[in-house]
């Protein structure tokens, strides 16, 4: 039997989340497809960074949108989504590094961004005093933060949920084809049909992609984490490194969560990651030099979520360059957390009016095909 | 709650809990050694500092964390007791850094 | 002292020196396998043969004749040229057959070329009111203290539950001049008819004889209540008293010390961290792993013996352990492995040894409501989260153990669900209307066993790293 919705969101992570909310806004009755359950990969289990530094250029339209929606994610959701926003901080170990940061932000100062901040070595031992005293300074987001990813994505799926999305969890959308102007899936033994495919299947949306003949040069990734027990409160910024692989956050709870984008081996068909203990390891030590109070603080557990990585590290959003009707949003490399929001909310605007104020032009899939629209 | 049976011929050792030694067996572990002490020897989890004491001794519940020579949250239940050892009951979250 | 192991690859290692451990890695040895046992305890023996090399219980009836079983294992493997290692806590299995391993506050990795996972079992929760108040403990703690350092109950203690190790504990604690004021025995009624048709094979094991007069020793010295419905602990910071409900009467008895026990269950974690798939045992009540019937699990190369395979006691460990080995030892040297005793044996004597344990599994099975608590009761130790916690979060949409995560911290603590896994697994079953399999149970993750933020920094770089740094 086949049941006719205003549109379909294949995957139910943060992103598909967040389109299926906002197209509910914008008074669409969308049906949600997730394999598994919503969350159940890199967006409920990432770092939970909420951050505007440090993006590629292209992408800062879109993180600044978003960066509005969270700031009053619980009129959206009726959940704080476990938000703080204490700030961002982006920490040079040395003097060419604080170089490489004072051009950064004067670049993006000449661009008319304003939310990067360089800061000296005073400032820097102001916000991060853990911080090793070596460092000469830094840049910081202040209004950036960090939130519970799991819950962030399930508050999104729920609301979603209350407002008129059909949320079907634990089977595949399948067997995905055009025909008499109407999208069509099977979910398990149903199908759905609508004018409108939003393709946000995070590191399963490359395969469905090239199904649909728009191939994106996009791999699979498991960026690793790894979280302590609970220490006493001593760091409240989210930090991150200029020449490192690292970001560090320490929790109201105590807990504290250290990552970075060291990988883990993904197997994608079976949902499974098997972690690299000694690039974890690498984390520990850089962790054990900058934040000397952390030595002892003990390891309680590490993991990997799949996602999709672009060759650009940009990610794919916006209208297909070959089909009516279709739209990705997807390859978010590591850093798709923080744009959920806005992006479904531009993603709607872009279904429902056609167009948006938020400048993505640069993020679209014509950049690895010429439109054929 | 404890108490040792006459049949036990270990030799002693000298430990030291939160500065006051104590005398435990050569073989027992911290946590036995810490409930045979007669002591209060209650930690305080870091959760809401509710009171506890070892509950499995087997290295499951981690109820028995303990700090042993200046290193947390170890297991008590694993660590055999040693002449000297400094033992520390842990209260609320364990500090770091010091 | 420890050390670290020798070598960076084994043909064989085995996880965990208790009776499946122990026999596993004298059979893989015995076939000339390179074979590395890592324990977690200061001495072998695991748990049923705690202490086994240095208990200071030394009048041999007082810990009875099962127990001392467990030297002629430690014997044979101590005879044989197995590497062993004590004190050493693995915390990091996968599916490439890398073990990870902590000894002496340093982390080693090896690899296998077969892994035999005998991690065995561990109590099975007993989330009443007031399980987490000081002088509440599991029975096998009790009775590990009685074994290795001699310690007996002293206060006033009542022991509730119910399963042959409780009986086996009171019948030991009596033995050594210990304390216990009464029994509050938690069998259901209706199990003695459900377990009615079974009791053939039951009376002619090993088991009857020996539990049918260890009941009879326990009985003529402490009163037994039986049938106990409910049980709750109380006492402010400390337990002061237990009630109970028997027959229909309540009554509350000042307690120093509560002994709690309804059984074990496979200790899971690392198998399950490991990815080996596991299926919810409807009898026994908890995840047993998939294993054909050599013990190999769903992941190539490891296999799992003794209680982590599903409860079967320590005779059926020792023959799993064996059955394992030899199937190791067909895969890596053919020639050795038929120096060993035939599978067939091995196969009949597990037979043996699991006769009667569908009666005792039937008998034993805990009651629902011991299992599966409510209201302020906690759930989860390390987090503090009550049975109405976990209600309130399926109410707003948690499906299972892992969704629940969005929600509250249930399982996130050091003790990665060891202590609250089934109960939060039977409890989301219960609410929403699902049978356990369907609900699931918590990913586990490495590290199954906590380690130090300087230790993990200062285990071996990587090649990458090294490459890098020779790049400069």
């Amino acid at each position: 039997m086949t049941t006719n919705v205003d549109a379909i969101v294949v995957g139910g992570g943060i992103h598909g989340c967040s389109t299926a909310l906002h197209l509910c806004l914008a008074g669409m009755k969308p049906v949600l497809i997730e394999k598994d359950y919503a969350g159940r990969h890199a967006s409920g289990v990432n770092a939970g960074g909420v951050r505007q530094l440090a993006r590629h250029v292209p992408e800062i339209p879109l993180s600044i949108r978003s960066m509005e929606i969270w700031e009053k994610i619980s009129e959206l959701v009726d959940d704080d989504c476990s938000f703080e926003s204490y700030g961002q901080v982006l920490v040079a170990e040395n003097e060419d590094e604080l170089a490489a940061c004072r051009a950064r932000v004067a670049e993006l100062n000449a661009l008319g961004f304003v939310h990067e901040e360089l800061i000296d070595a005073t400032e820097l031992r102001r916000l991060v005093p853990a911080a090793a005293d070596t460092c000469p300074g830094g840049v910081v987001s202040r209004r950036d933060g960090a939130a519970n990813p799991a819950q962030t994505t399930t508050a999104f799926r729920r609301k979603a949920e209350q407002l008129g999305a059909t949320v079907c969890e634990g089977a595949a959308a399948t067997n995905i084809r055009h025909s008499d102007g109407l999208w069509h899936v099977d979910v398990g033994d149903r199908s759905y049909a609508a004018p409108v495919l939003v393709n946000a299947a995070g590191a399963w949306a490359g395969s469905i992609a090239a199904a649909l003949g728009e191939p994106v040069p996009v791999e699979t990734v498991a960026p690793m984490l790894m979280i302590t027990s609970r220490v006493p409160h001593f760091i409240d910024p989210v930090v991150i490194l200029r020449g490192r692989k690292l970001s560090f956050k320490q929790f109201k709870n105590g807990t504290v969560l250290i990552g970075g984008g060291h990988l883990a081996t993904p197997y994608q068909d079976r949902n499974e990651t098997v972690l690299d203990w000694k690039s974890l390891a690498t984390s520990a030590r850089t962790v054990f030099e900058l934040f000397p109070v952390m030595r002892d603080a003990t390891i309680m557990r590490a993991w990997a979520g799949i996602e999709a990585k672009t060759m650009d590290d940009l990610p794919v959003f916006g209208p297909s360059a070959r089909h009516k009707g279709l739209y990705h949003q997807f390859g978010f490399s590591l850093h798709g957390f923080q744009l959920g929001p806005g992006a479904g909310a531009v993603m709607a605007e872009l279904i429902v009016n056609g167009g948006t104020q938020t400048r993505i032009g640069d993020l679209g899939i014509d950049r690895f095909h010429p439109s054929t629209l | 709650m404890f108490k040792r049976s006459e049949q036990d011929k270990r030799p002693p050792v000298e430990i030291f809990v939160d500065g006051t030694a104590i005398t435990a067996q050569q073989g027992d572990t911290v946590s036995a050694a810490l409930l045979a002490s007669g002591r209060d020897v209650r930690r305080s989890t870091a959760v809401s500092g509710a009171p506890r004491l070892p509950y499995c001794m087997m290295g499951v519940c981690f109820d028995c964390l303990v700090t042993i020579d200046g290193v947390g949250n170890r297991q008590g239940c694993l660590v055999p007791v040693a002449e000297g050892m400094q033992i520390e009951i842990q209260k609320g979250k364990r500090e770091i850094g010091r | 002292m420890t050390f670290a192991p020798k070598r960076e690859d084994y043909d064989v290692v085995v996880i965990g020196a208790g009776p499946a451990g122990l026999a596993a890695a004298a059979t893989s040895a015995e076939a000339g396998l390179s074979t590395l046992l890592l324990d977690e305890n200061i001495g072998p023996g695991g748990q049923v043969y705690r202490a086994i090399a240095s208990t200071p219980v030394i009048e041999r009836n007082q810990l009875g004749a099962d127990y001392w079983v467990g030297a002629d294992l430690v014997q044979a493997l101590r005879a044989s040229n197995a590497e062993i290692i004590q004190r050493a806590t693995v915390w990091s299995l996968d599916r490439n057959l890398e073990i990870a391993v902590s000894v002496g506050g340093a982390s080693a990795f090896v690899k296998a070329r077969r892994v035999i996972v005998a991690t065995g079992a561990l109590e099975r929760p007993f989330p009443i009111p007031g399980w987490t108040l000081p002088g509440v403990m599991t029975a096998g703690a009790a009775q590990t203290m009685l074994k290795s350092s001699a310690l007996v109950p002293d206060g006033r203690t009542v022991i509730a539950g119910q399963g042959p190790l409780l009986w086996l504990l009171a019948a030991q604690i009596l033995r050594l001049g210990g304390r216990i004021n009464r029994i509050l025995d938690t069998t259901e009624r209706g199990n003695y008819f459900a377990a009615l048709p079974r009791a053939f094979a039951f009376l002619t094991s090993p088991y009857f004889a020996k539990g049918l007069a260890m009941m009879r020793e326990v009985r003529a010295k402490v009163q037994v209540v039986p049938g106990v419905t409910e049980l709750a602990a109380s006492g402010d910071g400390q337990l002061a008293s237990v009630s109970y409900v028997a027959g229909g009467k309540r009554e509350a008895i000042p307690t120093d010390l509560l002994l709690l026990h309804q059984g074990v269950v496979p200790n899971v974690n690392l198998a399950m961290a490991a990815g080996v798939e596991h299926r919810w045992d409807d009898l026994q009540l908890c995840w047993s792993p998939v294993l054909d019937q050599n013990g190999n699990s769903s992941v190539a190369g490891i296999a799992i013996a003794g209680d982590g395979a599903g409860i079967g006691g320590a005779g059926a460990a020792v023959v799993r352990g064996r059955i394992a080995a030899r199937a190791a030892a067909e895969a890596l040297a053919p020639a050795a492995a038929a120096k060993l005793p035939p599978m067939a044996a091995l196969r009949g004597d597990l037979v043996k040894a699991e006769r009667g344990r569908i009666f005792l599994d039937t008998l034993f099975r805990p009651a629902r409501q011991f299992r599966i608590p409510s209201g302020d009761t906690i759930v989860c130790r390390c987090e503090e989260i009550a049975a109405k916690d976990i209600l309130d979060a399926v109410a707003i949409g948690a499906t299972g153990p892992n969704q629940l995560k969005a929600y509250r911290r249930a399982g996130m603590g050091p003790c990665q669900g060891r202590l609250c896994g089934l109960t939060v697994t039977e409890l989301m079953a219960q609410a929403r209307g699902k049978t356990p399999q369907e609900i699931g149970y918590y990913r586990l993750r490495a590290p199954v066993k906590p380690i130090t933020l300087a230790e993990l920094a200062a285990v071996p770089k990587s090649e990458a790293d090294v490459k890098a740094v020779v790049r400069g």
